[in-house]
């Protein structure tokens, strides 16, 4: 089974005047349809790169990006932005809700760039919102909601285009130990319903609810293991 | 994104910031107000000139050969006038030979005109116009008469002294008292009131009923005119056609009869309705050339005034053009949603504007005797120049928008 995402020798420079600095050096990583992978690593290792990569909302330098069965790396603007409305679901560390939308307007955005009727919108992002358990919360506001609460929002937005990864940015970052853990179970059954996640993180115990750890150091793969075998 | 869902879209946006969208569509709104009150109240003045001042000062299908123009609305130079005023004035025979020559059908009527005191039992009404003319006058005014009748040509014949009055003179000069039969005195010299002409309205505010007619040839036709001299012959034909011929025909009479050669110029003049509305019909033109450069100035300020806003309103929300890109949208709907939400903006200020242009063109409506009548077309302007400035002011901003990087974008405050 060849992999969702596969990316061979992946690098990414940036020019900072006469500096280059290369975040990137020679990824290569292969991830699996239905896998639970987090990508670690300290500041400055290249995982904020990684993860833009991944999201298509930045391009390589230099390496391929097959995302789906597509090649994704050269893609225009207006591509890209396709790919990331059909087969990427983002959740954020500080959620990125629009503030002055309901959570079900929120969670309709990605359906209107989709270019979905009205009705079609609306019933699919309710069926979202019930989900993740915020059925009775859709006319909410999103400070009128708890930070678990938002974070619910923003992973059903993620998963209302049905995206083949749900591509996840320090989950729980901005979140209590408690709440975590809710996010934790609601990613656990995500993946057990058989959703491909990617979850960037620097905090261990988050990281070791994955069920393969990717650590990166200074651009590169220094490890990459599985902690458990996935859920069938 | 469809275009009605993005001016959905722009409608929450502005409406969840009332008071900063209100300010930004100001200039708009002061622009197109202008546009439709001006318009409006040009309009209704046009109106006004040509049904009433230019109509009941001179009449239509009329015309009268004067010495020089008695109803003038703009500014004649001095050397103008003077030259006007060395012309020979026309005289009795000017007038007899003038309409026995005149082959098209019309009705004449030798006229002289002056302001007078009138007088009846020790009580008097300064500045009546008191108009000497002949019986044909009555027809050629269209005047109808409330009560007793007018003066007959055996009258004028007999150089009787014999009165018609305004209604208003009659009303003040004897209140409460039948005018019929009753003497009143002009100049020291006794007139009979013979009839009461229907009441004329305002002009301008004025009354147009303060008036006394009598035969030119009476006694006292001194006061008004000298003896044998007119201020005008007035001609009524009954069509335009027949108007223009018989002016083609007064003028050559009056040349061959002033033996002017064919180099000199009319040392005469023909006044015609139209004629007075030459100097207010400059005015409306120069108004209506020099509104468009009025309405472009607030319309360009307003356009500015938006497009800082949303420049301001793209800075602001950067997180939301990240997000927004980030789930799906392209840059042609960033774009959009940008340019919409401008047009929008700009066109409920010219909504609004016309809504208060077509307010204060009533409000003058009410305040003054000037009609202002509301042009469909303005209000078709002034919805496209709102729309337009909209697109135009937001355009420059939305490209800023849609040319966001999403990652910087996203990590923005």
């Amino acid at each position: 089974m060849s992999g969702i995402i596969r990316i061979h020798d992946l690098a990414r420079e940036y020019r900072m005047g006469e500096e280059r600095i290369l975040a990137l050096r020679g990824v290569s990583l292969e991830i699996h349809r239905n896998e639970y992978v987090a990508i670690m690593g300290p500041s400055g290792s290249g995982k904020s790169t990684m993860m833009n990569i991944l999201g298509c909302l930045d391009t390589p330098s230099g390496g391929e990006y097959w995302l789906n069965g597509q090649e994704v790396s050269q893609l225009s603007d207006d591509a890209l932005a396709r790919v990331r409305n059909r087969e990427i679901g983002f959740v954020f560390q500080t959620f990125n809700l629009l503030p002055r939308a309901t959570a079900l307007h929120n969670v309709e955005l990605p359906l209107v760039y989709a270019g979905l009727r009205a009705r079609e919108r609306r019933a699919r992002a309710e069926a979202a919102l019930d989900q993740v358990g915020l059925g009775q919360r859709m006319h909410h506001r999103p400070n009128e909601l708890s930070g678990g609460q938002r974070q619910r929002v923003a992973i059903a937005r993620a998963l209302v285009n049905r995206p083949s990864i749900l591509l996840a940015d320090e989950p729980t970052g901005n979140l209590d130990s408690v709440t975590s853990e809710e996010i934790m179970q609601v990613f656990g059954e995500l993946h057990a319903d058989g959703q491909t996640i990617i979850m960037v993180t620097h905090e261990s115990d988050i990281a070791a609810h994955a069920a393969r750890v990717v650590v990166l150091r200074d651009g590169q793969v220094e490890s990459d293991r599985l902690q458990r075998e996935a859920a069938a | 994104m469809p275009l009605f869902e993005a001016v959905g879209l722009a409608f929450r946006t502005i409406r969840s910031q009332k008071l900063k969208s209100f300010f930004s569509l100001i200039g708009v709104l002061i622009g197109v107000t202008f546009l439709i009150a001006v318009v409006s109240i040009v309009q209704g003045m046009n109106r006004y000139m040509v049904d009433r001042f230019a109509n009941t000062l001179v009449g239509a299908n009329t015309f009268e050969l004067r010495q020089r123009p008695s109803i003038v609305t703009g500014n004649v130079p001095d050397e103008v006038w003077l030259a006007w005023r060395r012309r020979p004035r026309i005289s009795y025979d000017d007038a007899d030979y003038v309409r026995e020559r005149i082959r098209t059908p019309a009705t004449f009527a030798k006229f002289c005109q002056d302001r007078v005191a009138v007088s009846y039992e020790g009580k008097v009404a300064k500045d009546i116009d008191l108009v000497g003319t002949e019986e044909s006058y009555f027809d050629i005014r269209n005047y109808q008469l409330t009560a007793g009748r007018a003066f007959t040509a055996q009258e004028v014949q007999a150089s009787l002294p014999v009165l018609v009055v305004g209604s208003e003179l009659a009303e003040k000069l004897l209140p409460g008292v039948d005018p019929l039969g009753k003497v009143v005195h002009i100049g020291g010299l006794p007139y009979r009131i013979i009839g009461v002409v229907t009441k004329q309205g305002t002009l301008f505010g004025l009354s147009l009923d303060k008036f006394a007619i009598m035969p030119f040839s009476a006694q006292g036709r001194r006061l008004i005119c000298p003896i044998n001299i007119l201020d005008a012959l007035i001609v009524r034909t009954q069509d335009p056609t027949h108007m223009n011929l018989a002016m083609g025909e007064t003028e050559a009479v009056m040349r061959s009869l002033r033996r002017l050669k064919p180099w000199q110029e009319n040392n005469f003049y023909l006044q015609t309705a139209e004629g007075a509305l030459g100097t207010w019909e400059k005015i409306s033109k120069i108004l209506f050339l020099a509104l468009p450069g009025l309405v472009a100035i607030s319309l360009v300020v307003g356009g500015i005034v938006i497009m800082n806003i949303m420049l301001m309103a793209v800075s602001e929300r950067t997180r939301e053009v990240g997000i927004r890109k980030a789930l799906g949208a392209r840059r042609s709907d960033i774009l959009a949603q940008f340019v919409v939400e401008s047009a929008t903006l700009s066109s409920i200020g010219a909504l609004l504007g016309i809504g208060f242009g077509i307010l204060l063109a009533f409000a003058v409506k009410a305040l003054t005797p000037l009609p202002a009548a509301v042009a469909p077309w303005s209000v078709g302007i002034g919805v496209l120049l709102g729309v337009t400035v909209g697109v135009a002011a937001g355009v420059y901003p939305a490209s800023r928008a849609s040319r966001l990087d999403p990652i910087v974008a996203l990590r923005a405050e």
